[in-house]
């Protein structure tokens, strides 16, 4: 008895082997994507990817599968520099592709150049999002300094979101002060003075201010604004669209070393120029990115995205990310001033 | 035969690894190192590390010794179960534990809520820290001391009473110093486990610069600068720290051996 239970599972065993092995090498006819992005891509990835694979599979008759790793915009990158077999990455910061492309020289220097728009297919920009009613009454990067005001925004040295945050809030002041340096720093100073807690990352911070209740005001990126407001409830929030706010331009690069050695060059560059397609833009423009292209998308959609004044990191306020990374996030940054305690 | 196996996995698993750290910090030179390890910023989070590690230990050794004891001399109903209970911090993901402990204290848990309108804020300051790392710590007591109370028989305890201690002269003079070891041991791995924590403190911390912001965070912090050699120098600085604390704590247990001979 005991011994045919033994056969039996041996064979079930062998059965199972024998499937996983035909499913295993059925998988390893057909091409694998992977694409390296960061934390609020998730959403917009998930449906990109399937819109994607149905193209490439109308079009060539391939199936492809496209996996896609997220995590911290830098600690994804660092994945990629220590040897992640990354086809494509898509990350937060100009300079962590950078960052890849100095470090391992599997990205062409002149990544930027590849694609439209400085090869951000879509972008975003910093709002506030309040509690419902406004009741501190925030419209403005001057009233987040107001007493009694507690702003969530989370740590500018390990969370990209942050740093967009932080530079949105500078480049307000800029304008304020006439662009006096020191007055500038008081602004900040005084902001994070504000701040009673600096969450690792954006969705830390999120979920700081709609499950812990903490803070008046939570500095977010538009698209992770309307995503706690449809997760938590809109009846709960308020998203307030200041005057002024920054251009985030998330871009996107082929790791060339990469699809070289693995010769999928031609599906990842592909992959890349779809997102500038009418359907990868309108895609964007449902997890509320906003899309470089927007004529390609229905006005209904670009409707929750209104117009405000944009300022870009290639403004001369902060001449790129190469020269305002090390000068506000590096060690002994602008960041790291407001915090030194005073003497 | 298995001297040599036993060097070779040591080597293997923990020397490699810590030769690459120390290997990489070194590029730095003295004065580099020397430069992180007094500037102002990681000297604070060293501090807040070792600090709330410290009486988080503290506490532990107190309150895993008594738990140990009540678990080893009573038996009640649920006991098995409070035993197993004690072995949970050991296998949630810390990441868990620090959001489950962020969402009791903050302002408008269920804990937090009691706690905020008589001034007592726990999370997103050090008490927090020190907190979950409280939780972090237990099991690492209780299971060093539990085995060695154990092996104690009450014998020993009627010995000493009808020779005529008091409860008071049984505990400090017959049954502690044979718990000693143990609870040093206890006492090192929970210290030694709070200094590395990262992911359930990260939650709770606040990680506010020179209020809340603990030493592996900074680690992150000069990796997400991609400064590699930045992130080693702090963790080799850690790690000398932490020898030199465990090994002080070896030689006390060699001495509280020697002293009261008849433990192990």
């Amino acid at each position: 008895m005991k011994h045919s239970r033994i056969s039996l599972s041996l064979a079930a065993a062998l059965f199972a082997a024998t499937v996983s092995f035909q499913s295993l090498s059925a998988a390893h006819a057909d091409t694998t994507l992977l694409n390296v992005s960061y934390d609020p891509t998730r959403e917009l990835y998930k449906d990109y990817n399937a819109a994607f694979a149905a193209k490439w599979k109308a079009d060539t008759g391939e199936t492809l599968t496209i996996q896609t790793s997220h995590g911290g915009s830098g600690a994804q990158a660092r994945s990629v520099i220590d040897g992640l077999d990354a086809d494509v990455v898509t990350l937060a910061l100009e300079s962590d592709i950078s960052a890849i492309a100095k470090a391992t020289k599997k990205i062409n220097p002149d990544w930027r150049t590849k694609y439209p728009h400085n090869s951000a297919p879509y972008t975003s920009t910093i709002v506030f999002l309040v509690r419902k009613g406004n009741p501190k009454g925030i419209k403005d990067w001057g009233d987040l300094i107001k007493d009694g005001v507690e702003v969530i925004t989370p740590n500018p040295k390990t969370s990209g979101g942050a740093r967009w945050n932080y530079l949105a809030a500078w480049a307000w002041a800029n304008g304020q002060y006439g662009g006096d340096e020191a007055k500038i720093k008081d602004y900040i100073g005084n902001l994070f003075q504000h701040v009673p807690v600096l969450d690792s990352g954006a969705r830390g911070s999120t979920t700081t201010f709609a499950q812990r209740e903490l803070g008046d005001v939570l500095l977010a990126w538009e698209n992770e604004a309307y995503l706690a407001s449809d997760e938590f409830g809109a009846d709960k929030f308020d998203i307030v669209v200041p005057p002024q706010s920054i251009l985030a331009e998330p871009p996107v690069a082929v790791v060339d070393g990469n699809v070289d050695a693995k010769g999928t060059r031609k599906v990842a560059e592909a992959y890349l120029q779809y997102l500038y397609s009418a359907e990868g833009q309108t895609i964007a423009a449902k997890h509320f990115y906003r899309p470089s292209e927007p004529k390609l998308v229905s006005a209904d959609l670009l409707k929750k995205l209104p117009e405000l004044k944009l300022v870009t990191i290639d403004d001369p306020i902060f001449g790129g990310w190469a020269k305002a990374q090390p000068y506000h996030f590096g060690d002994g940054g602008t960041f790291d001033q407001i915090y030194k305690p005073k003497k | 035969m298995t001297l040599g196996f036993t060097l070779a996995y040591l080597t293997l698993i923990v020397l490699i690894p810590l030769t690459g750290l120390v290997w990489r910090s070194a590029s730095l030179g003295w004065g580099g190192m020397w430069h992180v390890a007094t500037d102002a910023r990681t000297l604070n989070a060293l501090k807040i590390s070792f600090g709330t590690s410290l009486i988080a230990a503290l506490i532990n050794v107190v309150f895993g010794v008594i738990v140990a004891w009540v678990l080893v001399r009573y038996r009640f109903p649920g006991r098995r179960i409070i035993d197993a209970i004690v072995d949970l911090p050991f296998a949630l993901p810390t990441a868990v534990a620090g959001i489950a402990l962020t969402a009791l204290y903050s302002k408008n848990g269920w804990i937090g809520r009691w706690l905020d309108p008589l001034g007592i804020k726990v999370a997103f300051t050090p008490v927090g820290i020190t907190i979950a790392l409280i939780f972090i710590g237990l099991p690492f007591v209780v299971r060093t001391v539990q085995p060695v109370m154990e092996e104690i028989r009450k014998e020993v305890e009627e010995a000493a009473a009808t020779l005529g201690a008091t409860r008071f002269q049984t505990i400090s003079r017959v049954l502690l110093p044979g718990l000693t070891p143990a609870i040093l041991t206890g006492f090192a791995l929970a210290f030694a486990r709070a200094v590395g924590e990262y992911g359930s403190v990260i939650f709770i911390a606040g990680n506010l610069p020179y209020i809340s912001e603990i030493a592996p965070l900074l680690i992150v912090i000069r990796l997400e600068e991609f400064d590699y050699t930045g992130a080693t120098a702090i963790a080799a600085i850690m790690l000398l720290i932490s020898f030199t604390m465990l090994f002080v704590i070896n030689l006390i247990q060699a001495w509280s051996r020697r002293r009261y001979g008849y433990a192990t």
